[in-house]
Parts: C-alpha cells; structure tokens; sequence
C-alpha cells in the first residue's frame, strides 16, 4: 500500500510540469503586450519599453521559461504587476475566506445531499423519490449567480436577516464569519448537492439490489439500520469519486460566488487579475489551483483503499 | 455516517479556526470610529505619481499633504505652506513652510522633501511639464523655505500646485521622491491626516488607513480640500465592491457609511432610503469625450469633424448613461458648465436639431468615398461601453457612413489607441472616453483639449492658434483676461474640432447621514477628514 | 427487461412500439420535445422578434407590457428580441462545444488507445488540462485573445476534450482485447476500417450521452463566463449576455434577467432529461454508475 501511494504521488510529478508548461505558454504565446496594460494611460514608447525590460518580458522566451521554473521549484510564485506585493502575500491574505467558503459548502452538501440520496433511493419510483430528484436536478439547472442574487434579494434584502456581502473574518467571532458564510454556501452547494444527491441515490439502489440486503431484511433488521449501516457504507466509493469531482464545480463555482457575494477570496482574485492582465498573479494561482485539485484527488484515491478493502494495489 | 461527517466538520473547523488565527485580519478595537467608504475603483497601486488613475488620488489624499488646495469653491489656498512673497517681475516665488508638518515616520518635513517630490511629480503630469518648462530653478533655501524661479510671469504656478482632480502634487519624503518616476515607490509614508495600515492592505478589497495623531491642521475651518484637516475617527476603510447593486445594497442595510459613485438608477431607491443622504457638488462631474484621430483620414479633414458635430445629438447619451434627469447637463462648453471658465461661444450651428444632410455634404467635401471608420468600442466600462453603443447607432442612423467597430475590453482600447498607423494597420479612427469636468475647466490642466500636433494627447489634434491662445491663457495676468481667452479658445475648439463631448452629467455621493456629519462633497475627490461618526 | 421487451414489441406493430417506449422513457421525450421547441424557435428567429441591438433610451428599464413582451433594460432594447435571438447563441454554443469537444476527443482517444507512446505523453498532457480549473482556462484564453464567439466556443470546449479522451480510451482498450479483433488484425485488416467498423460504433452509446452532458454544461459555463465579464461580446446576444448585463439592475428591473434565465434553466434541464434518458435506455449497466 506505501509503495501504491509513492508512486501515486510520483505520478502527479509529470503532471504538474505539464500545468506549469501549460500555464507558461498561455501567457506568453497569445496576442496582446502587458507592458502597454501596465504603463497606462498616457505613457510614452519608452515608457511602455522600460516597462517591458523591468518585467524581462524582451527576452527570448525559453530564457523567460528558465526564470519561471526557477523561480517556481524555489516556491517564488512571482510579483503582482499592480500592486508590487508577492503573489504568495496575496494568496495568504485570501486563503481563509475561499476555505471557509469551501469547507462550508462541502460539509453543507454533503450534510444535506446524501440524506436526499438515500430518501430518494428508499422511496424509488415513488413520488418523493421524483420531487427530490426533480429538485436536485433544477440545483444543476439554474446558473449560480442567479441562486446567488435571489437569495440575497430574499434572506438579505427583504427579510434582513443576513448581511448583503462581505466575509467576516473568524477573528470576528465564529458566529459573524457563520452569518455572512451562509448564503454564499448555499448558492454554492446547489450544484454540488444536484450531484452528490443523485450518486448517492444511484449507488445505493445498486446496493439495496445485493443479495446481502435481501438477507439482511429477512433476518429482520429494522430498513433504517439495514440503510445507514450496510447500504451507505458499501454505496460510499463511488459517493466520494463524485465528492472528488464536484471539487472541480467548487472551484468555478466559488470564482461566481465570491464575485456575487464581494468575498475577498482566490477566486475573485484569479477573476480580477485575469480581467486586467496581471500575468504572474494568473500563472501563481492557476498551478495553486491545480495543485490542490491534484492533491485532493491524490488524497480520494488513497482513501478508497480506506472504504474498499476489495480494492488492491 | 453521522459520526465521520461530524469528525471531519470538527476537522474543517478547527483547521478553519488555527488558519484564520494564523492569518490574523483587521484588529479594530470594538470602541474605535471607524468609517467604511466605497469608492468608484479599489486601491490598486499606492504610488498616486506612476498612474494617473483618479483612485491614486484618493488614496493619495489620505496620507500626504499638499503645498496648496482647492476650497470648496475651487480657489486655491495655502495647505502646507504659511506665507509667501511673489517678485514684482511675477517671476520669482518664494514660500515657506508651516510649523510642526511631520511625515508618519516623525521626522521633519523640509523643502529638500519638497522638492524633490515637485521634480518627480513633474515628470509624470502633463501640467507639471509645462510648468517645468517655465521653471528656470526650484532650490531649497533652508529647512523651511524654497524658491521656485520662473522663466516667464507663468501665472498658474498656484493654481496648478493646488489642483485637486487627477495627478495631485503631492509631497513626500526626499528618500521617495528619488525613486524614477517609472518605478513604482516602495513604502507609503506621507505627512497627510492618515496613515496607511499596509499590513492590512488587502489589494482588490480592503484598504486601511489610522488616524495620524501628530497632524497639525491648519486653524481655518475645513473647506473642500483647504483649510484645517481634523480627523474626527480613529480608521478609514476603503471596502471595494464591484457590483453598484451590491454597494448600494450594502449602503442601504449600513453596512457601509459611504458610497462614492453610486449607480444613476440606483439613487431614487437611495433618495428614499431613510438614514441614507444622496449629494452633489456643482462641478463634480465627467465629461464624456469622443476622440477623433487627426492623422488619417476622414477625420485628418477638418470638415469631416464638423459635420460630426452635426450629428450627434447629447440628449440620447444623456438619457442612457445618467437617467436622472436632475444630474443632466445640457452643457456646449468646451470647458465644462459651472466653472470659472465656462463659455459656449461657437456652439450655435450646433445647437439646434440634428442636420444629417449637412453632416453628408461636408463629408462629401472633405473627401469621403465610404472607406470603414474603425471605432474601439470599449465594452466593460460603466459609461464608455453605453456611450458607445449610442454613437454607433446614431452612426449608422445617418446612411451614409460605414463603420468598422471593434469590440474588446478597455484595457486593449489603451494600447491600441497609442498607435498613430493607419486603421487598416491597426489604428484607429474613433475611440470614446471621459475626463472629469475639473480637469477640464482649465485650458491648462485640460490634456484630451491640446492641439500640440504630436505632441497633443492621443488623437494628435494639431492647430498652432490654439495653442498660442492657450499659452497666452496661462500668462495671463487677471481672471477677466483669462475668461475673455477662454471665450476665443472655445470658438477655435468649435472651428477645428479637436474632439467632440457628448455629454455632461454630476456625479452624486451618497452617504449615512443618519450616522456621519461634516461631509465635504468636493469634485473627483472626497475629502475624509472632518467627518464624525455618530 | 431488454429481452422481456424484444420479445412482445417484435410482433406488435410499429406504432404501438413507438408509444410503449415512450411511456417507458418518458424523459426522454419530455426533454426532446422541449429542445425541438428551442431548436425551431432558433431558426425562425427573425420571423419571431425584432432587431436584438436597436435600443431606445427613452424606454429605459420598463417593465413587460403589450408593447415589450419581456420588458426592456437599461439601454431600452427589447428583452424579448433578445431572448429570442440568443436562443441561437446559446444553442449553437452548446452543440458547437458538445460536437468540437467530441470531434477532438474520439481522435485523440482512438491515438492513444492504439499507440502506446502516445498514450504515454498525450495522458500526461490530459491529466494536466484536467487539472487546471475549466473556468479559469475559459477566462484566460478568452481574455487574452480577442473576443468573438469562436473563442468562447473553443475555450468553453477545451477543458470538456480530456473526458471525452477518457471514455474514448478505455472503449478502445477493451475492443481491442477482444478475441475477434485480434483475429481480424492476424487476418490482415487494416487498422482504419477496425476502427471504423468495430470501436467506433461501440463508442456511439456513451459518447452520445456524455456530449449531451457537454451541451448542457457549456450552456452553463457560458452564462457563467458573460456574467463575470468574459463571454459571447456584446453585439452577440445568449443568455448569459442578457442576464449579466441585466444582473446590475436585479432589484429594479427583474425581468432583465428572469425571461433569460427561465429559458436557460428549462433549457438545460431538458438537456439532461435527454441525457439520463439516454444513458438508462442504451446501457442499463451504465445506469447504475455515472
């Protein structure tokens, strides 16, 4: 087992060099000069010239890939163009909102899609069954922001219960960071709970269908135990596979979500620096983002060996 | 289940809380006054000289000090200096500085600091160019007083140190002011009311700034940007929304005191708002300009701009970029309407109703035969991006032009219009922006106006009588000479056309008035000092 | 149950074949009709509306009436022409993304499958695309180009490419093993015409299927770059465009974005009642996994 997780964390090696080549040519081969961006309004050719020597943008360009690797191995994740602070620095400064907003949401989810899923698969072909399986799929349907600006319209405009924007920071008290998180979560978990619900509920049909259930049932074992603790167990790999996909929906997702509900997170910081071209704050965040998601899927993937012990490596 | 997902909440949370606690964010202290202001940008760079960004202003504004300001009348007064004496020849000033002026560092501020930051200033501003083209010598004569020698009786010396919209002369420390103009600087210490916090600079959301306890105001009352500078809260938040829904929302629950630029359509839900006061200066406002580009053809042709003017109607613009018919203005002045220097002489061919079959003939003149004019049309911007689609349709309404609009975000607009080649080539023949109604209220400071030929503001208008009656403006002796100028300047902007405004309308704040007092709406710049919080 | 149904349905006639599976997948139908709906609406756009770009400053943010349908926005343009006009938008959109995304993937996936070193590097390089958020691609690649609707739908389609190379993939790697290709390969068939008459129409079923999916999330993903400042340009009127350029007038002027929306979720639900009908229908084994 060690030796399938040395060569799984390995393998995300080759991985990550594809990303940073990736992320290193999407910058520097498509049209448009940043150095004329950054000068500014009423700046002269050599301004703009001056410009581009300082961000070393003028050298050949597998020189320029030299420096970004170099400076990537070394954790230096670049300089923000505008604001002269290190992309690290920025990163640090919006962590905790973007995490929050992410474990929030997960945990959210998760809390309410699978007890959907399992409603759904017990009552099957049921009219309940239909209404829950309806609704998740209406999650899936209606764009983000929309489920966003209603339910600020409701919850914060209307009924004032919840602040209309903005992230409270835990030093505030957990109950502050709780109130503002709420609403940006449930916007958010709409989509990933769609999907989890169904899983849930397609995997543990397929359960329930198992000889073992059958048996389990005519020994008398009460339906609820018969779920929880036979059905749901077994149900769980593919339930946390799609756990692991649905990361991907959280993070566009929060790109949306942070914007509508003005958190000062990753997300929307990735969003402004791409909308005004500050090139080493798009190329850090983009590898953070799939480092992460290489590390969760990593992480998923270990933990099968957890939850499946018919699994072997 | 309920075990697990209990475990790994408690996980999450516990990570969460060491996180956040790691991290560590806004240490406000529950008795501080704190003001919470949006404004119309976010506090991107803290250099107020490397961009001329009105932001940089702000921002600026908050922790340096100035030489002169701007009253609430836009007459400039003494800030950081206490007396002066001007030579009979009106060539020679000599200024001295106030006592007890500190920079946030404690040390003293001396006319070394001051000059230095004058020479940096200069380099980047289009009025301070010309000023240091008049200027033979700025020294500093001792730790409080500098002289500042002038080639020629230039007579905006003042005015220009006390301007107070975009690229404001501000002093900073000798160490700064060294820096090259094209750096950005480093560290933010000025000798202003405020202080900046920037370990709680958050860039693209927060900016903070404290209170300087060892600020001297000056002893007159507060008046615009002039007189005495008395902070009355202990911290400024600058909160950056971008949604305008979202600000205003936010500003109607109070979760935020001030709100700089709100939405046209917004303020008759903000008007009835209680608690929540909406404000205007007379001359705080944009001018929104179409720029011409006078190197290539049709507009290279002096008929062809005037026949423009015979078929854009400001109306339209003002009814989709500023609905409120209340912040509307019908202005034809060059110059702007409600300042010193307003003036519509020229304006009366255009006055009337649109005259398309006029427009044709005068292009037909200038040589038009139907080639595509290229328009960069800037989609993501609040006033440009509506301004735009307005001008295209009238374009098109008229028959008989063809156009080539290109779509792309402001950014790209900026680079693109810095090119002189032809627009086939990747020129441009028309692009829309705006300046505030300050800037342009003097023939000095108003940059998009100058007919330099190459060396005028993008769109290279090019006339030498303009720009002998602006150079006769700034040597002149008395405001009544000036207005009198002013009036001629107008008739030749009408007759050669440099570019065409489209619109004019106020710009409103809108603020708690329910919990601050002693708000001074100043054009293109708030002042934040003088406010109490309840 | 397939068998079961083989059996009766041969000897019925045609119609009533028809009718029962259709009230065995009722989903399928539902979500077709609705989209032969969207699709008829798309081409006979200019019969329906008027001219989605004419705008009237003087009829700002009015609310829907008999003479605006759907009301009007902030420029005073007509929300129902432009509904209906970006009905085509998103439509071409989706299907353009749904077919690019498939054209590519089946091409790569058939390389990999049969070419070990291909498949070494060309995994390498999916693994890695996968990796990077699919949105902030999107926004990259349009941003730094310049917009048109071409770059959105091979920004959009990009990041979809890698799946579709997967499911591709492994179809082609379990063909391949089969007894009765190995014979057809010992017999001398060239490699094209196994491919064109054994993989590919094994891989029809679930390309099928995930491309709806594809539609369907492009759809989306559409929306949801045009409301962060980065989708169809302007003078191109979809949904998304209508509703992020209404969204700044929500509580004002709702209907800005309700009509689009409206469209946009019925829109994309009826995509994925096609789908899941679909994908239970061809392969009941698929139906219990995703």
């Amino acid at each position: 087992m060690t030796a399938y997780i040395i060569r799984r964390l390995l393998a995300t090696i080759p991985v990550m060099v594809v990303v940073a080549i990736f992320v290193f040519l999407l910058l520097h081969l498509t049209p448009g000069d940043p150095a004329a961006v950054i000068a500014g309004d009423d700046a002269t050719p050599e301004a703009v010239d001056g410009i581009r020597t300082k961000l070393g943008l003028d050298q050949p360009i597998h020189v320029q890939f030299g420096i970004y690797a170099a400076n990537l191995l070394r954790g230096d994740l670049g300089t923000s163009i505008f604001s002269n602070l290190p992309v690290l620095t920025l990163v640090k400064q919006r962590l905790e909102p973007t995490l929050v907003l992410a474990a929030s949401t997960l945990v959210m989810a998760v809390l309410l899609a699978i007890p959907m899923g399992v409603l759904a698969a017990w009552k099957a072909r049921t009219f309940i069954d239909r209404l829950v399986m309806g609704f998740s799929v209406l999650g899936f349907a209606v764009p983000g922001f929309l489920v966003g600006y209603l339910l600020i319209y409701v919850f914060a405009i209307e009924l004032k219960w919840l602040p209309v924007q903005g992230y409270r920071p835990l030093s505030q008290g957990i109950d502050q960071t709780a109130r503002s998180i709420i609403l940006p979560a449930l916007a958010l978990s709409m989509a990933y709970m769609a999907l989890i619900a169904r899983m849930t509920r397609a995997s543990m049909l397929d359960v329930l269908s198992q000889d073992y259930i059958r048996t389990a049932k005519a020994k008398g074992v009460a339906t609820l135990i018969v779920l929880l603790r036979h059905a749901l167990k077994n149900a769980a790999v593919p339930i946390v596979t799609v756990i692991g996909i649905g990361l991907t929906l959280l993070i566009s997702g929060v790109v949306i979500t942070e914007t509508v509900f003005n958190i000062p997170g990753l997300g929307r910081l990735t969003v402004d620096a791409i909308l005004k071209r500050d090139y080493p704050i798009i190329q850090g965040l983009i590898i953070l983002f799939a480092g992460a998601k290489v590390l969760v899927n990593l992480l998923i993937d270990i933990s099968y060996v957890f939850f499946d012990p018919r699994i072997r490596y | 289940m309920s075990t697990r997902s209990l475990n790994s909440k408690l996980l999450l949370s516990t990570a969460a809380l060491i996180v956040g606690g790691w991290l560590g964010s806004g240490p406000a202290l529950a008795q501080d006054k704190v003001l919470r202001a949006v404004m119309h940008a976010d506090v991107r760079t803290l250099d107020p000289f490397w961009t001329t960004q009105t932001i940089a202003g702000i921002h600026g504004l908050m922790v340096y000090d100035t030489l002169f300001s701007s009253d609430i009348n836009l007459d400039p007064k003494p800030q950081m200096v206490d007396t002066w004496t001007v030579s009979n020849d009106r060539k020679i000033y000599t200024f001295k500085l106030r006592d007890g002026l500190k920079f946030h560092d404690g040390t003293a501020v001396t006319s070394k600091d001051v000059v230095a930051s004058m020479n940096r200033w200069a380099k980047r501003d289009g009025a301070g160019k010309q000023l240091m083209g008049f200027t033979a010598s700025l020294v500093a004569r001792d730790a409080k007083t500098f002289v500042w020698t002038l080639t020629e009786p230039y007579g905006l010396l003042i005015d220009i140190l006390a301007k107070t919209g975009t690229s404001i002369p501000f002093v900073m420390r000798e160490k700064e002011a060294l820096v090259d103009p094209m750096q950005q600087i480093q560290e933010v210490v000025g000798s202003g009311p405020f202080s900046f916090k920037r370990d709680e600079w958050v860039p693209g959301s927060k900016a903070v700034y404290v209170k300087f306890k060892d600020y001297v105001p000056r002893k007159e009352p507060a008046s615009g940007h002039a007189g005495g500078k008395v902070v009355k809260v202990d911290r400024v938040e600058f909160i950056w929304i971008a949604d305008p829904q979202t600000a205003q929302a936010a500003l109607a629950a109070g979760e935020i005191d001030y709100l700089e630029n709100p939405s046209i359509d917004f303020l008759p839900a903000l008007r009835s708002t209680a608690g929540v006061k909406v404000e205007v200066h007379p001359a705080a406002g944009t001018m929104g300009i179409i720029q011409l580009n006078h190197l290539h053809p049709p507009f290279n042709n002096v008929k062809a701009r005037q026949a423009m003017l015979y078929l854009l109607s400001n109306a339209d613009y003002l009814n989709t970029v500023s609905a409120d018919k209340a912040l509307q203005t019908l202005c034809f002045s060059y110059f702007g309407c409600n300042v010193s220097m307003e003036t519509d002489a020229g304006s009366e061919p255009y006055k009337g109703a649109k005259d398309p079959a006029k427009a044709e003939q005068l292009f037909k003149e200038a040589g038009y035969k139907g080639e595509p004019i290229t328009i960069l049309h800037a989609t993501d911007h609040q006033y440009i991006n509506p301004a735009n689609l307005v001008m295209i349709q009238q374009l098109r309404k008229s028959g008989f032009l063809k156009l080539d609009v290109q779509a792309m975000d402001w950014g790209s607009v900026v680079s693109r219009r810095a090119k002189k080649e032809a627009p086939a080539q990747g020129g441009w023949n028309i692009f829309i922006t705006g300046t505030t109604v300050l800037t342009s209220s003097s023939p000095v400071t108003h940059t998009s106006i100058g007919m330099g030929c190459d060396k005028a503001w993008f769109g290279w208008p090019c006339d030498k009588r303009f720009e002998d009656l602006r150079k006769e403006w700034a040597f002149a002796p008395d405001l009544a000479t000036r207005k009198k100028l002013a009036v001629e300047l107008s008739k030749r902007a009408y007759d050669q056309v440099p570019y065409i405004s489209f619109a004019q309308w106020r710009n409103p704040v809108a603020y708690r008035s329910d919990r601050l007092s002693g708000v001074q709406t100043m054009p293109s710049i708030p002042a934040m000092w003088n406010i109490e919080k309840k | 149950m397939t068998i079961a149904t083989l059996d009766v349905t041969m000897v019925l006639p045609a119609r009533s074949r028809w009718w029962d599976w259709t009230r065995r997948n009722p989903t399928i139908v539902i979500g077709c009709v609705i989209l032969m709906f969207f699709f008829v609406v798309a081409l006979i756009a200019p019969l329906l509306a008027g001219d989605p770009l004419g705008f009237d400053p003087l009829n700002r943010l009015k609310g829907p009436s008999a003479d605006f349908w759907f009301g009007t926005d902030q420029f005073g343009r007509d929300v129902y022409n432009r509904v209906i006009y970006g009905t085509r938008v998103s439509l071409i959109v989706g299907v353009s993304v749904a077919l690019v995304a498939t054209a590519f993937g089946v091409v790569v996936g058939v390389l990999c499958g049969y070419y070990r070193r291909v498949d070494d590097i060309v995994m390498r390089v999916m693994d890695g695309l996968m990796a990077i958020p699919a949105i902030l691609l999107a926004i990259a690649l349009i941003t730094l180009m310049k917009a048109s609707l071409l770059i959105v739908i091979v920004a959009i389609a990009i990041p979809e490419i890698p799946r579709v190379v997967r499911v591709v993939r492994s179809v082609v790697l379990t063909v391949r093993g089969l007894p009765y290709i190995e014979a057809a390969v010992a017999a001398g068939t060239r490699n094209l015409v196994i491919i064109g008459r054994h993989i590919l129409p094994n891989t029809v079923a679930p390309l099928v299927v995930q491309a709806t999916y594809v539609c369907a999330s492009a759809i989306l993903t559409e929306a949801g770059l045009s409301f962060l400042g980065a989708g169809t340009p302007p003078e191109v009127p979809s949904w998304g465009n209508v509703i992020s350029s209404g969204r700044t007038y929500f509580q004002l002027s709702p209907w800005i974005i309700f009509f689009p929306g409206l469209m946009l979720a019925i829109a994309v639900l009826a995509i994925n009642l096609v789908g899941d009908g679909l994908r239970d229908s061809l392969d009941p084994r698929i139906a219990r996994r995703m």
